[in-house]
């Protein structure tokens, strides 16, 4: 493991909600952050089926996304949400991990700009994908 | 004239009370995240507890804009099954004392969710309210707000689409 992921990780342990829903920080580097998930019985919204709860999976789009800000070469000291759009385009499989992939493909002074896809083991059918607008300051690196 | 005894308040409430119950009970991910619901007839004001888990950013600190967005989510999916509910617990058509054992009705299932974020969340309790603005029999729509200490200075609005449980 890269020093690089191994900082970026060490700060997502210490982010208290990220932690209790058992995130785990795969990727980060260059404007890009993979986030995973695993099941959790707690996180269930149906019960009759199994499946997490959309909130579960807001969350983590929120993480990965303000990780990916954070990835991003501009080096921003911090960074929050200032919107949040999120489609679910199918329930997550039940028992299986869900990873987000999310990508900051854009930044200004003060603006970043994400998209984010969300999938289980079938990578090939999203779970759901998301689109954020992040706050930029303390950038090290202004574009 | 006659005219039938009205209920007697006590029964009324109860049996409101445990419907609520019954809903919001079944579902593990509110349990965790720890919402409550206040209910006042049938208006609800989802109650969010403040807990050191539901922080984001611990320098400041702040709420986890991951928790806001869970935290909407839940008011509006409750207030629309809620709705859907109340409609049949005032015809006598659901009996909370049989159905406690009972499976829960389908629930709505989200299509998609939109989030601002307009303050950051301070690390004290926060409250939600949802307005169903359309209820079809296949698709609705959920506006729903977020505020902490001033009602008038919201946290984060939502806006929401559901697919309707089928039957």
């Amino acid at each position: 493991m890269s020093d690089h992921l191994a900082r970026a990780r060490a700060f997502i342990d210490i982010l208290p909600h990220s932690r209790a829903l058992g995130m785990r920080l795969d990727q980060f580097g260059d404007g890009q952050a993979v986030l995973s998930l695993p099941y959790d019985a707690r996180l269930v919204g149906d019960p009759a089926t199994g499946v997490l709860h959309g909130g579960a999976i807001s969350a983590l789009i929120d993480t990965a996304s303000g990780a990916a800000v954070m990835a991003h070469a501009s080096a921003p000291a911090s960074t929050a949400t200032l919107d949040l759009r999120i489609d679910y385009m199918r329930p997550a499989t039940p028992g299986r991990t869900v990873t987000a992939h999310a990508h900051c493909y854009h930044v200004t002074r003060t603006v970043a700009f994400v998209r984010v896809t969300a999938t289980d083991d079938d990578s090939g059918r999203p779970v759901a994908t998301g689109v954020a607008a992040f706050t930029l300051t303390g950038q090290a690196n202004v574009p | 004239m006659t005219r039938s005894t009205p209920e007697p308040v006590q029964v009324v409430k109860s049996r409101r009370d445990a419907a609520l119950a019954w809903l919001v009970k079944a579902v593990p991910y509110i349990g965790f995240l720890g919402v409550q619901f206040d209910r006042r007839g049938d208006e609800l004001t989802a109650v969010l507890p403040f807990r050191e888990m539901l922080i984001g950013n611990p320098a400041l600190p702040a709420l986890h804009g991951g928790a806001t967005a869970a935290f909407l989510e839940v008011t509006a999916i409750i207030e629309l099954a809620w709705a859907t509910m109340w409609e049949d617990l005032e015809a006598g058509r659901l009996d909370p004392s049989r159905i406690a054992d009972a499976a829960l009705p389908n629930l709505p299932k989200t299509i998609d969710f939109s989030i601002d974020y307009l303050r950051s969340g301070l690390p004290r309790d926060a409250y939600a309210r949802a307005r169903v603005t359309r209820s079809g029999r296949r698709y609705a729509s959920v506006q729903v707000e977020c505020w902490q200490d001033n009602r008038n200075r919201p946290v984060a609005l939502g806006s929401a689409h559901f697919l309707m449980p089928e039957g």
